[in-house]
Order: structure tokens, then C-alpha cells, then sequence
């Protein structure tokens, strides 16, 4: 083994030198000063944290498995509406409000997959489409349960762990969603490097090569799908939590499309392209709506389309050239 | 031929069928192939040759017949049922994990026969033996100075013995080589063919081959294949002087 170690690639995920691991720790201690630093700006910073979360869902099913979704926001309105009927009708408790919204989403995920995960490629795509569709439309009419147009208006919930109140400034909101981010990272940094997760990797690269070693490849790629409808619906949660409504726009089919494009202008199939995939989004969003509330998509399409063309693993491509440059190395 | 054997046969073959419309694409064949056996499939282009490993393997479903593996009928189960059962093939053009690196290619499959592969959060111990063993069946085709190079890097010739690798390292009863040493070019050739002469002795291999000089150095018996039917049988010098079956070559192909 000594000996064949010599040889070590580039491009493979080897164990992180010292400027890496500063690289993964800084994005941990933004959040600690950007809390002290900016009081004023919690709630867009609990809004970054959200996003992060549910492109974090669908980097799992698209990055690691190739399940491409382009409908993962069902899975996030419905945890989005299931938090929100949890503090109406069972409790007002919020980390039981968290855990009943992603079960719920994540059994939505386990039985739509079990439907579709048969198929492949646009196929796949278009099933995930139909089935966010029909759960949009469903959450429309089914009024009596949802609010159909008006949505829900949750009453306020408990504090926190029976301390932190939810405030107008967004403190403990954004403290809130920046753990569950940071939980649910930690999970899936985990799951891609388990045996499970390199097995899913291993169905995006060559399916063929999966059943030839015996690999149950439809299971798989179900509990994956469950698994990332599951932090889809955290993320839909959080957000339901932390804003006090959920609306049919949670549900949306654009919604679906702008998690997609945050994950692609990120980068896929590394985790934290989610991280600054949402922060660049959100806080463009945020900029540019400001200054001219109008014509702000042209800015995020013109960043994306340069990203594109330009970097072949979104923002994250731009982060490997940066450290690379830094810890010397000349490739 | 195998009489020396007077075990039952691992795998058991009977009456195997496949139509494609009206074409008879496999028609009605038998194959035994004991513990140890080293069995090649020959035939002309179009004889059926992959569409029986096919339906050996159940990557397409047979139409009529049965198959049995250690006497239990399997003919029914998935294609990855089958492979966790024992039955193994390497592909005729190679399917590779190309972003992973060749430890890794293997470790993943025998993760994967010892049922670890649904581990999701506590797997440290269990990866790190995969990984070992890994590293020792490298060893084994040869390819230990490249463990840690991206698949994608690797020569034609080392992925084609990283497919064997792989598919020995699942511990198979039989192991079906599609074409093994196709498109390899000759520099490589010869590292194929001595791991293919080294393969383990109790596992029962059937290779199909287009390289005569190969096939007629490895096997003990050779099925000629024309037509989707078996053609004949026999010990490889039996076919080499078998005025048909040198007919049916030059009639049809230039092999």
C-alpha cells in the first residue's frame, strides 16, 4: 500500500492540506461575525441559509446521483406547509414542527420515487416536473388544509429549546436555520463519503457498471430521492418558521427551476456549491431588487450564462483555481 | 472433455430461447460448465454470441428454458440478484467508475458483495477493509503502482484488466469474459492473457473470443456457435480440425 501511494491525482477528493481546511472552516466563522457584524441583516442571512439548505437536498439527488429534478420544490412546500399545519393543529413547538416537515417530505419523496426511479434521464425529468405540478395544483385547491390562494398564517411559536423567542430582527431565526444547515451538511458530508454515497456516485457515472457488481441500483436511487426530499423539506420548514406564512409560490414550479440554477451556478456534486450558489443568489437578489426591483433576473441570467460558458464547476470552479493558485501547486 | 468431474455442474443450462420477432436469436441451448471449467464460445459475427451472455446474465429476460446456479433455479432473478448470487461478467467495452480511482473501482464492488454498500454514517472500519482487500486483488492483476489513478487516466490495456480485477474480486462461482482482450493493442495483449491464464481454478469461466490464438490456448472445450443454435462441441483440437466449422468462419467472416 506504501508504495502505491506515491502516486496521488490531482483532481481525486484526497484529504484536505492546511489552506483547504481553512477554506472549509471560514465559511463557519462568516456566519459567527456576519451575526455581530451586520445585526441588520439576519433575515436575508437566515434567507441565504434556507437556500443553501434545499440546493443542498437537490445536490445529493442530481450532483451525487444524477437524479435530475425539476421538481424538488413539492418537496420543499410541502415541508413548508407540514410546518406550518404541525404549529397550527399539533403543536407549536419548532424542532417538532422541523422533524414532523421533513418525515413528511421525506415519505412524499419515498413513494413518488418508488413511482418514477424506474426511469432515467428526460424521461426522469419529466416525471419529476408532472409530480411538482400536481402538488402545486393540489396545495391550490385543497383549500381547507392549505389556504389555497391566501396560504397559512402560522400562529407564533414556542421559543426555541424553551429560550430563544423568535424576534423581529431575525436573531434566533437565523442562528436556527444556520444549525440545521450545519446539521444536515455534516449528515451528507458523511453520507457522500459512506459506501452508500459512493455507490450513488457510482450509478450516475455508469449504471451498467453498478449492475454488474450487483448493486439493487432502483433502491438506491429511492432512498437517496427520499433522503434529499427529506433536508428539502427542512429547508421548506425553516423557511415557513422563520417568515410565520407559507404561500403556493413555496410550491412553484419556479421555485424549482431557481434551486436548480442556484446549485448550477454553485457547482455540483461538492456540497458547498450549495453554500455560494444561495449566497450569491440571495444577496444579488437583494442588491439588484433595490436598485431596480424590474429588471434583476437580467443580472442573475447574465451571471449565470458567464458562469456557464466560463467555469466548467460553477462558482466552485472558481474556488478550486483560486486555491490552487494559492497553495502552489502548478496544474 | 470434463469427465474428470463427476461433481454437478455450477452452472446449468437447458433449453435457453430468445426470439426477436421472428428471428431466433438463441435457439434452444444447453451448456454445463463445472467447477474449474474453461469453456469458450465461439462463432461468426452475428451468431448470438452477447445475447446469450445476455440472457445468461439477465440484462434481457430468455423466452423458454431454465438456468441453474449451484442447482438453484435463477433464470427469474434480476441481473444484480444473479451477480450476488455469483454469476459475474466483464463487458465487452469497458464500464469503469471513470471519475474514481482504480482502488476505489474495486473497493465499491466489494462493498457491494459484502452488503455493506447501505451504510450510510458509520462505515469507517468496514471502507477501510474494503479498501485493503482492494489494494490485494490490484496486486493480483497487476495494476498496484496505479491504485490511486483516476480510472479515466488509465491505458486501455489496465482497464480491461481492471474489469477483471473487479469481477474476481466479487468472489464468483462463474465468470463470463465478454471478449476480454478486444481492442487491446498488441503491446498490452500479453498482460491480458497471462491474467487470464492465472484466473482462479475453481471458478468456472466461459470466455467468448474472437482471437482464435487465445481462445484455442485457454479452453479445454469450445462451443461453436452459428445461427443462435450450438453448432458443435468438442476439445479445442477436435474444432481446430473440423472441416465445417472452418467452413462456417470462411463462409461468413475473416476471423
Amino acid at each position: 500500500m506504501s508504495e502505491s501511494e506515491i502516486i496521488r491525482p490531482v483532481a481525486a477528493p484526497a484529504r484536505p492540506g492546511l489552506p483547504l481546511l481553512a477554506g472549509r472552516l471560514l465559511p463557519w466563522a462568516a456566519v459567527i461575525v456576519v451575526f455581530f457584524a451586520l445585526p441588520d441583516r439576519l433575515t436575508l442571512g437566515a434567507n441565504v441559509f434556507i437556500m443553501a439548505l434545499f440546493a443542498l437536498s437537490l445536490d445529493l439527488a442530481v450532483g451525487y446521483a444524477g437524479i435530475v429534478s425539476l421538481g424538488h420544490a413539492a418537496f420543499y412546500g410541502i415541508g413548508a406547509y407540514a410546518a406550518a399545519i404541525c404549529a397550527i393543529h399539533l403543536t407549536p413547538d419548532p424542532i417538532l414542527g422541523l422533524v414532523f416537515a421533513t418525515i413528511v417530505a421525506a415519505l412524499f419523496g419515498l413513494v413518488t420515487g418508488m413511482l418514477i426511479l424506474h426511469t432515467r434521464g428526460v424521461t426522469l425529468m419529466m416525471l419529476t416536473l408532472a409530480i411538482a405540478a400536481l402538488a402545486a395544483e393540489t396545495a391550490n385547491q385543497a383549500h381547507a388544509i392549505t389556504g389555497g390562494d391566501d396560504g397559512l398564517q402560522m400562529p407564533e411559536l414556542e421559543p426555541l429549546l424553551g429560550h430563544f423567542h423568535f424576534d423581529l430582527w431575525g436573531r434566533t431565526a437565523y442562528l436556527y436555520s444556520a444549525a440545521v444547515l450545519l446539521v444536515w451538511f455534516l449528515i451528507s458530508r458523511r453520507i457522500v463519503r459512506s459506501p452508500f454515497g459512493r455507490s450513488i456516485s457510482g450509478v450516475r457515472q455508469n449504471v451498467r457498471r453498478m449492475r454488474a457488481i450487483g448493486t439493487p441500483v432502483w433502491g438506491r436511487l429511492v432512498a437517496t430521492y427520499a433522503l434529499s426530499a427529506g433536508i428539502a423539506g427542512s429547508a421548506g420548514a425553516l423557511a415557513a418558521q422563520s417568515t410565520g406564512t407559507v404561500g403556493l409560490n413555496a410550491m412553484s414550479l419556479l421555485a424549482s427551476g431557481t434551486v436548480l440554477m442556484v446549485l448550477a451556478l454553485g457547482g455540483m456534486g461538492r456540497l458547498y456549491g450549495a453554500f455560494i450558489g444561495a449566497l450569491v443568489y440571495v444577496v444579488l437578489q437583494d442588491f439588484a431588487a433595490e436598485m431596480d426591483p424590474f429588471r434583476w433576473m437580467f443580472v442573475i441570467g447574465a451571471l449565470m450564462i458567464a458562469v456557464v460558458l466560463f467555469l466548467d464547476d460553477g462558482l466552485m470552479g472558481l474556488a478550486d483555481i483560486v486555491g490552487r493558485r494559492f497553495s502552489g501547486r502548478v496544474r | 472433455m470434463t469427465a474428470s468431474f463427476a461433481t454437478d455442474p455450477v452452472l446449468n443450462v437447458r433449453g435457453l430461447s430468445k426470439t426477436f420477432g421472428s428471428l431466433h436469436v438463441t435457439r434452444s441451448i444447453d451448456l454445463d460448465l463445472h467447477a474449474g471449467a474453461r469453456i469458450g464460445l465461439i462463432g461468426p459475427n452475428g451468431a448470438g454470441k452477447t445475447t446469450f451472455v445476455n440472457l445468461l446474465t439477465g440484462v434481457i429476460p430468455a423466452d423458454a428454458g431454465s438456468i441453474a446456479l449451484d442447482g438453484r433455479p435463477i433464470e427469474r432473478l434480476s441481473a444484480e440478484r444473479r451477480v450476488r448470487r455469483g454469476l459475474v461478467r466483464t463487458h465487452q467495452l469497458n464500464a469503469l467508475l471513470l471519475e474514481e480511482t482504480a482502488v476505489d473501482n474495486i473497493a465499491i464492488a466489494i462493498a457491494e458483495r459484502d452488503r455493506k454498500a447501505w451504510r450510510m454514517l458509520r462505515y469507517g472500519a468496514a471502507w477501510r477493509a474494503c479498501v485493503e482487500e482492494a489494494h490485494d486483488w490490484l496486486r493480483e492483476v497487476g495494476l498496484a503502482r496505479l491504485a490511486n489513478g483516476r480510472v479515466s487516466e488509465l491505458s486501455y490495456g489496465d482497464q480491461r484488466l481492471l474489469e477483471i480485477g473487479i469481477a474476481l474480486s466479487l468472489k464468483p462461482r462463474v465468470l463470463l469474459l465478454d471478449e476480454p482482450a478486444a481492442g487491446v493493442p498488441s503491446g498490452e495483449a500479453h498482460a491480458i492473457h497471462a491474467m487470464i491464464e492465472r484466473l482462479p481454478r475453481d471458478v468456472a469461466v466461459l470466455m467468448i473470443e474472437h482471437d482464435m490464438e487465445l481462445v484455442f490456448r485457454f479452453a479445454r472445450e469450445i462451443v461453436v456457435l452459428v445461427a443462435g443454435g450450438v453448432y458443435t462441441r468438442g476439445a479445442p483440437a477436435e474444432i481446430a480440425a473440423d472441416e465445417r466449422v472452418r467452413a462456417v468462419y470462411l463462409g461468413r467472416s475473416a476471423a
